[in-house]
């Protein structure tokens, strides 16, 4: 494909460039006339939302490494420095640490819609596997970048956490000890975890861009989990959905600004504010709650190994999801048994995540163990067994009939058709 | 997690409300066991009461730092606190930030010796203090701090508010919260009894009684008063953005509504030629 | 967010012409200006952040003994991270400093703006050179001062005189003064 491009931009300057490198086409094809299935709920905003909050954490986090010091020393007064002294610290601060929950709740939000309606089947498989990919990557990052502040929490999780690796037989020590550069989390693993933290944004940022491109081969899911089948059934992504993200963005923002203003420390462990000591261990760790459900999980197998196994294989049957999932219909709205599946499924993780917030002792460890096999047992059991067994109701004959009426209207006779797509 | 304890618990009885709803009371406080009064009790197994709440003047989003209180509760820090605990994050020119005038900074700067550097022969040297001076903290380093209290190491208080699960209302209630140990109590040697501490024994001894300093603004020294004023003051200096913070982001919040509003507007007009 | 459909040849993005059409492009608009303020009130903090922060802003002043000088030498004390010359200037430096005509100055202005009065012997400069930031040589008697007795830039070979102006380029500007006091005869407070 050697050759110049055809741009039919009518600005001189713009048509240079794009006849050059056609990156304006580009953009207009894949984010202006691109067609998009015209039946989105605002649950398919939530990319679009990681995506902003994505560049919101690199663009506050690129800030606070000016001011930041990654020395154990000097790390946790850099940190209140960054807050009483650099101006607007305080709100750079205080809005990447917030802008962390908020990702993780946004990322979590676009997760179980892809759950709901089926977007990880074929042929989304792969779109679905870098998406999981993308969360490993945030927790890694998230993990890395709470150890920073370098306070009692920061120290003691990041302990703990590295120590799960010496579940691994033979070589686990050793691993242990390569990560932490030293025989205990101290100023080597600050300063790789510093530079880790910085890294890694950008490596999700590329794995986003390759979820981005899978996306517009496959195009969109969609509510009714049906194909696109005529051009009614589309619209352009421009200006429908960009001002439908544009809505969901604001009201991001709000809550986001509530957080930031007005309870910046809602999600903050206390601990954190007591520098880091080496020497005592904070009566209750817990760690950021996004990471609660997984650490439920972890604390719910008495064994070691299994305990560390189990948590990374909550993960793990994700990226094998498509394949355990045997069932053709992709949204759970035609999918009764399903559905109910999938609440019970959330309600799991829920309890899940509360038992991560408390001490193993008494009904927590019932209920984590309950939790825990319910969650590996919706995956490894029942989806690839409903799929054979539910009975899934009447799907719709395009996604353009139930929008316009139910199918009451002829398809397109109220709307302009829509000429591309 | 300061609000989101309270969130998971509301969660989790949300989700298998049956199950959980004992389990929560469970855990906030370690089942009381009824022992015979007659044997030792140990102190870990007495509840801690739910803290007071008091309604402070920076409470709520257009909560400001009563100034008066505040410095009444400097003045705490200086005659009381100060003589253990250290507050390394402030620099005097901070005080700016209750309503102290430069020339009063100045003076309260200037009543402390820093150091400062070497003379031309070498030798360290020590000056007054001066507004961009880090508050002085009691002792030079921990081993000096501990020695001086029996072993327990006064916590730094510049975070104080921030690293205490409750806050503002939990420090008063450790001020306020001393008492005599119910009986058959045996507390170890050098603690005192404390309502609120987690496991009631704490190494601080009462710090303020009724009339531990005179105001000079005519407000009564009682202990419950002396109390609000310290932690006004502590909490300022724990959070000294928090009155920014919160002016700015009610003018953010309402930007931000208006902006939807018009967003979702013209959404729905982009939106009018389809339906 | 403030997305304009300039260049949309879309025609799925067109709408007919009519009362509609102009409200939305009003809203629109309004949507948009709100959404470049919002981005700039985004951007400020982050911007300002970089400015000096409140405890460099805060960084003490220095206060510098002037007893030990000797006359004909000079020293630099560190201000605000730059370096203070402090000169302790001979009769024959001062008088030269004096004499000179304004009109064979490159920015033209009097030895005695430059100086506190009654104690010209002193001159305090911030030791920058205008050109390019460099730090001229002469504070020490064996330092080359340059062909007006001053400092010399080795940089670029910017030269000054003995009350800190710039006689020979490419400097453009006579070394800055930093605000300072006399505490008494021997004392001096910069900042």
């Amino acid at each position: 494909m050697v050759g110049l491009h055809k741009s039919e931009f009518k600005n001189p300057v713009i048509n240079w460039i794009d006849t050059r490198m056609p990156v304006f086409t580009m953009m207009q094809k894949e984010y202006g006339s691109f067609p998009t299935p015209r039946n989105f709920n605002y649950f398919w905003n939530f990319g679009a939302l990681a995506m902003v909050n994505l560049v919101l954490m690199i663009a506050t986090g690129v800030f606070l490494a000016m001011n930041y010091a990654p020395n154990s020393m000097l790390a946790f007064d850099s940190v209140e420095r960054i807050m009483r002294d650099v101006n607007w610290g305080w709100l750079i601060r205080y809005a990447h640490m917030n802008g962390a929950s908020m990702f993780f709740i946004v990322v979590y939000v676009h997760l179980f819609r892809g759950l709901y309606y089926g977007s990880y089947k074929a042929p989304r498989e792969l779109l679905w596997m870098l998406g999981v990919v993308i969360l490993l990557l945030m927790m890694a990052t998230a993990f890395m970048g709470y150890v920073l502040p370098w306070g009692q929490m920061s120290y003691w999780g990041a302990t703990v956490i590295t120590n799960l690796f010496s579940a691994i037989p033979l070589v686990g020590k050793s691993i242990v000890t390569w990560l932490w550069g030293g025989f205990a989390v101290d100023n080597p693993t600050l300063n790789r975890f510093f530079s880790l933290h910085y890294l890694l944004p950008f490596v999700i940022v590329g794995v986003v861009f390759l979820h981005v491109v899978a996306l517009h081969i496959t195009g969109s899911n969609n509510p009714l989990g049906i194909e696109v089948k005529t051009p009614q059934d589309t619209i352009p992504f421009h200006p429908y959905y960009t001002i439908k993200d544009s809505v969901g963005i604001c009201v991001f923002f709000i809550v986001l600004a509530a957080l930031v203003f007005f309870a910046p420390n809602f999600f903050a462990s206390p601990d954190n504010y007591i520098q880091a000591n080496p020497l005592q261990t904070p009566a209750e760790i817990v760690p950021e709650w996004y990471f609660l459900p997984f650490y439920a999980i972890l604390r719910s197998v008495p064994n070691k190994l299994g305990g560390v196994m189990m948590m990374f294989g909550s993960i793990a049957v994700l990226f094998v999801l498509p394949w355990l999932d045997t069932s053709p219909v992709r949204s759970a709205r035609f999918r009764p048994i399903y559905r109910q599946l999938f609440w019970l499924l959330v309600i799991s993780v829920f309890a899940l995540g509360a038992v991560g917030a408390h001490r193993p002792q008494g009904i927590w460890v019932v209920i984590g163990r309950l939790a825990t096999l319910y969650y590996f047992l919706h995956f490894l059991v029942i989806l690839p067994v409903l799929g054979k067994l539910e009975r899934p109701l009447p799907l719709p004959e395009s996604i353009s009939r139930p929008v316009l009426g139910g199918g009451k209207m002829p398809g397109g006779a109220t709307a302009k058709p829509m000429e591309k797509a | 997690m300061r609000g989101l304890k309270r969130l998971s618990l509301s969660v989790a009885a949300a989700a298998c409300a049956a199950m959980l709803a004992p389990a929560a009371f469970a855990q906030s406080g370690d089942k009381p066991e009824a022992k015979a009064p007659a044997h030792e009790i140990s102190t870990v197994d007495i509840p801690v009461p739910p803290l007071p709440h008091i309604d402070w003047s920076f409470s709520g989003p257009f909560g400001t730092y009563d100034r008066a209180s505040a410095q009444r509760g400097f003045l705490i820090y200086q005659q009381v606190c100060s003589n253990c605990h250290s507050m390394d994050q402030l620099y005097y020119r901070n005080l700016e930030g209750i309503g102290l005038s430069e020339d009063q900074i100045k003076a309260i700067a200037a009543s402390v010796q820093v150091p400062g550097g070497v003379n031309d022969q070498g030798q360290p040297i020590e000056r007054p203090g001066k507004p961009s001076d880090h508050f002085k903290a009691p002792f030079p380093n921990e081993q000096a701090a501990r020695a001086a209290n029996g072993g327990a190491l006064p916590p730094d208080q510049s975070v104080l508010e921030l690293a205490r699960e409750g806050g503002a209302d939990y420090l008063y209630a450790i001020l306020t919260g001393y008492a005599d140990p119910p009986p058959g109590v045996k507390l170890m040697s050098g603690m005192n009894y404390n309502t609120y501490f987690p496991g009631h024994q704490i190494a601080m001894p009462q710090p303020l009684q009724e009339g531990s300093v005179q105001y000079t603004d005519g407000v009564k020294p009682t202990l419950d008063q002396e109390a609000k004023d310290v932690v006004t003051f502590l909490t300022w200096a724990a959070n000294p953005e928090m009155e920014e913070r919160k002016q700015t982001g009610v003018r953010v919040i309402l930007f931000l509504i208006f902006l939807t509003g018009v967003t979702y507007a013209v959404k729905r007009r982009v939106w009018s030629d389809l339906h | 967010m403030a997305d304009t459909a300039a260049h949309s040849p879309h025609p799925g993005a067109g709408h007919g012409p009519g009362d509609g059409a102009t409200k939305r492009d009003f809203l629109k608009m309004v949507a948009g200006a709100g959404a470049l303020v919002g981005a700039g009130a985004i951007a400020w903090p982050l911007i300002d952040s970089m400015n000096p922060s409140q405890d460099v802003l805060a960084l003490s002043s220095v206060e510098v003994n002037l007893a030990p000088i000797p006359e004909g030498s000079g020293i630099t004390v560190l201000w605000q991270g730059k370096p203070i010359f402090v000169r302790h200037r001979t009769a024959a430096e001062i008088k030269a400093a004096e004499d000179v005509k304004l009109g064979d100055l490159i920015e033209p202005q009097s030895d005695a703006d430059r100086v506190k009065a009654g104690h010209a012997q002193w001159i305090v400069l911030i030791g920058i050179c205008t050109h390019l930031g460099c730090i001229p040589l002469g504070n020490k008697p064996t330092d080359p001062r340059g062909e007006w007795g001053g400092w010399f830039c080795p940089c670029h070979g910017s030269q000054y005189d003995t009350s800190g102006r710039v006689r020979h380029g490419p400097a453009p500007l006579n070394l800055y003064l930093p605000p300072y006091a006399f505490e008494n005869d021997t004392k001096i407070k910069i900042g």
